[in-house]
């Protein structure tokens, strides 16, 4: 069941990308709206397969690749859908939809689909921790697209040599704001799931661990984002050069959900 | 004032839009002054073509670029567009030989069609603008308001706005800018999104710089400086645009305030140096300022396009994307005339449907003249018949042909697919004589 909810709700995210991609080209209000709403649709299938998976395993779906990609996936997705309605602003949501359905299709790929044994029980505290700090992920991943769009839209600008879909991507300014948005988003649920994280592990252990490297490369997030939003406002770093930072920021974020998860944290490795 | 009524008024003839006027495309700006139609003209025009019985309903479209007078003829015939020129000529004073070569007629779904891509900008100077819709709806209203519109054009009007709106919203050809001024406008607004709350400063003050400012109104900027070696002149363009005159010496003081710098001046050289433009992007903090040179030989050194944070964009980079931007709407054309086509044929079947009301009414009306007719002739040569005998006859004729036709006008009233049996309704016009024709005539 899980499986075909995930492949319902990967077919979604292609129709939605085929609608919000024909926008681009053609305007059409009413496309543009069933672009959303097919979103929307596509994340209540993703909904329903993660439902479906925890209920089989008793807990948040984190303990896995497959259960982990999967809910990344379904947060991008909505944090995606609260910055278009937050903006007004649809189109940006073919990049988007194109990474979800990418990203979905790559999981079924490389990813077990079996479930894993039910995983120790650790409490609602843990489950909100991890699933706060990959929300977290997937706002940042949310604002290395936008800065990516920027970065093009910036150069297209400056070289002048405007191409049919220019006139309908957002404006500089925009797409500037919209990649603040979810930075901002990210980084409160990266610190609200850190300090959830915390807490949990003092209450288990009766101490906090700061040497974990996984600890570690969330610090160093928290900064090069926090240094993002401070130079983007500054006179030498607004506009392109803070887009690129942004995107940059981005790496450490990967380095972090892969390398970091798969090799070198103990305390952290769920898979 | 007497109220359209062509559907119901109309007998024994086909409902159809007829059409005649002249436009860019076929006359020159000299002869469309003088057949154009002040809106108060464009009323009376049309009280007079009813008032003459020429036309049922009227609605007279005067543009600069076009001058259109469409209608519901009361009778169709091959010479009702004449009838119309000969209206056209003696209301303007026109000789009639003038005409020739410069008025296009249409009847039927010609002149719908041409309504339509009226609406969608496909026939305007420039393709895809959008004033002219709102102008049809102008036009429009003021006709419906005065009464000279009737069920045909209200229908043929209203589908004219709906495809002028869908083509607009579904396709390219009126999206992209087509002026140099206008396409300076919108790639700022690439840069900053919406122009409320920004500010721009316009070097300069002749007709190019004015245009610029037009289109910056018109997109919502938020305010407005103009700087102009002549203060008098800045003054004057700042006063009419509802902006500020600056004197020319304050203009390195005031340039980092701007979003938006538009220069339009005559010079040998540049007016802003490389220089002057960075001095102003730190004076504003780093925050992107985006510059339009209009004015030839360039005010804008060109260096000046790398400074960090600064979009300059000369006449000839501009005059390429209007360029661009034209044959993009070149080839939106056919996804507009698609909309069009959908929208002709929706009229047509609505038309088809309401000649097949009035055709049975017709019909009925031919059936009680002929009964009329035979009942005197025939009850004339029975004079002993008592009264009540004659109303009993004259009674039950009349029931017969209400029954007889009572079928076939349910039918065709609540039958689908009327426009394709247009063919079948024609058939049974002609075969009944009532397009006009009779065997004599023949």
């Amino acid at each position: 069941m899980t499986i075909q909810l995930g492949y319902l709700s990967l077919g979604v995210y292609v129709a939605s990308f085929v609608c919000y991609a024909r926008i681009l080209y053609a305007p059409n209000v009413w496309l543009g709206r069933l672009a959303t709403v097919l979103l929307a649709g596509g994340i209540l299938f993703q909904y329903y397969a993660l439902l479906e998976r925890s209920r089989s395993m008793h807990a948040v779906p984190y303990d896995d690749l497959y259960g982990s990609m999967s809910l990344f996936a379904w947060l991008l997705g909505i944090t995606y859908l609260f910055v278009e309605t937050f903006h007004r602003q649809r189109s940006v949501g073919g990049f988007v939809t194109l990474l979800l359905a990418l990203w979905i299709a790559l999981l079924g790929l490389v990813a077990p689909r079996e479930g894993p044994a039910a995983p120790p029980a650790r409490g609602p505290l843990f489950a909100l921790h991890v699933t706060l700090n990959t929300w977290a992920y997937a706002a940042f991943a949310l604002s290395f697209v936008l800065s990516l769009v920027y970065l093009v839209q910036d150069r297209v600008l400056r070289s002048r040599r405007l191409g049919a879909a220019f006139w309908r991507f957002p404006a500089l300014d925009v797409l500037d704001r919209m990649a603040r948005s979810s930075v901002y988003v990210g980084l409160v649920a990266l610190i609200v799931g850190g300090v959830l994280g915390f807490i949990w592990q003092h209450r288990l252990m009766g101490r906090y661990t700061w040497g974990d490297p996984k600890v570690i490369v969330t610090v160093a997030i928290l900064a090069v984002y926090l240094t993002y939003l401070w130079l983007s406002r500054s006179a030498q770093w607004r506009g392109a050069r803070a887009a690129r930072l942004c995107a940059l920021n981005f790496v450490i974020v990967l380095f972090s959900y892969t390398f970091v998860n798969l090799y070198l944290t103990r305390f952290h490795r769920f898979f | 004032m007497a109220r359209a009524s062509s559907a119901g008024r109309r007998s024994a003839g086909r409902i159809q839009v007829a059409l005649i006027g002249c436009s860019h495309r076929t006359a020159p700006v000299e002869f469309r002054e003088r057949i154009s139609f002040t809106p108060k003209q464009a009323l009376d025009a049309a009280d007079e073509l009813r008032r003459q019985g020429i036309l049922d309903e009227a609605v007279v479209v005067s543009t600069c670029n076009r001058s259109e007078l469409y209608g519901v003829p009361t009778e169709v015939g091959i010479t009702i567009t004449e009838a119309m020129e000969d209206f056209v000529t003696s209301f303007h004073q026109i000789p009639r030989a003038e005409l020739s070569g410069r008025i296009y007629r249409r009847i039927g779904p010609d002149a719908v069609r041409h309504l339509f891509r009226v609406a969608s900008g496909l026939d305007s100077m420039m393709l895809g603008e959008a004033e002219i819709l709102g102008q049809l709806r102008t036009a429009y209203g003021q006709a419906l308001d005065h009464g000279a519109t009737g069920p045909v054009l209200n229908r043929a009007f209203q589908g004219a706005l709906e495809v002028g709106k869908r083509v607009r919203a579904e396709t390219e050809v009126g999206a992209r800018p087509m002026s140099i001024g206008l396409a300076g406008v919108k790639l700022a607004e690439r840069v900053f999104g919406n122009l409320k709350g920004h500010s721009a400063l316009i070097l300069g003050a002749g007709r190019v710089a004015e245009q610029v400012v037009d289109h910056l109104r018109n997109r919502g900027i938020g305010s407005l400086r103009v700087v102009n070696r002549s203060f008098d002149h800045a003054a004057e363009l700042a006063a009419r645009m509802g902006g500020e005159a600056l004197r020319w010496e304050s203009l390195e003081s005031v340039l980092g305030v701007p979003d938006v710098v538009v220069t339009s001046m005559g010079s040998t050289g540049p007016v802003l140096t490389r220089e002057m433009l960075e001095r102003a992007i730190e004076a504003r903090s780093g925050r992107p300022v985006f510059v339009v040179d209009l004015g030839v030989p360039r005010n804008v050194d060109s260096r000046a396009a790398e400074l960090y944070n600064l979009y300059l964009y000369d006449s000839d980079d501009l005059g390429d994307i209007v360029e661009q931007n034209r044959k993009a709407r070149e080839a939106e054309v056919p996804h507009a005339e698609a909309i069009i086509a959908e929208h002709i044929a929706k009229f047509e079947s609505w038309r088809a449907a309401l000649e097949a009301g009035s055709i049975v009414d017709d019909l009925r009306d031919r059936f009680h003249e002929h009964r009329e007719i035979l009942l005197r002739e025939r009850l004339g040569e029975m004079p002993d018949l008592p009264p009540e005998e004659r109303e009993r006859i004259m009674r039950i004729t009349k029931e017969l042909i209400d029954r007889v036709l009572d079928q076939p006008a349910e039918r065709l009233r609540t039958g689908r697919g009327m426009r394709g049996r247009l063919g079948a309704i024609e058939a049974l016009r002609h075969l009944f004589g009532l397009d006009g024709t009779s065997e004599d005539k023949e």
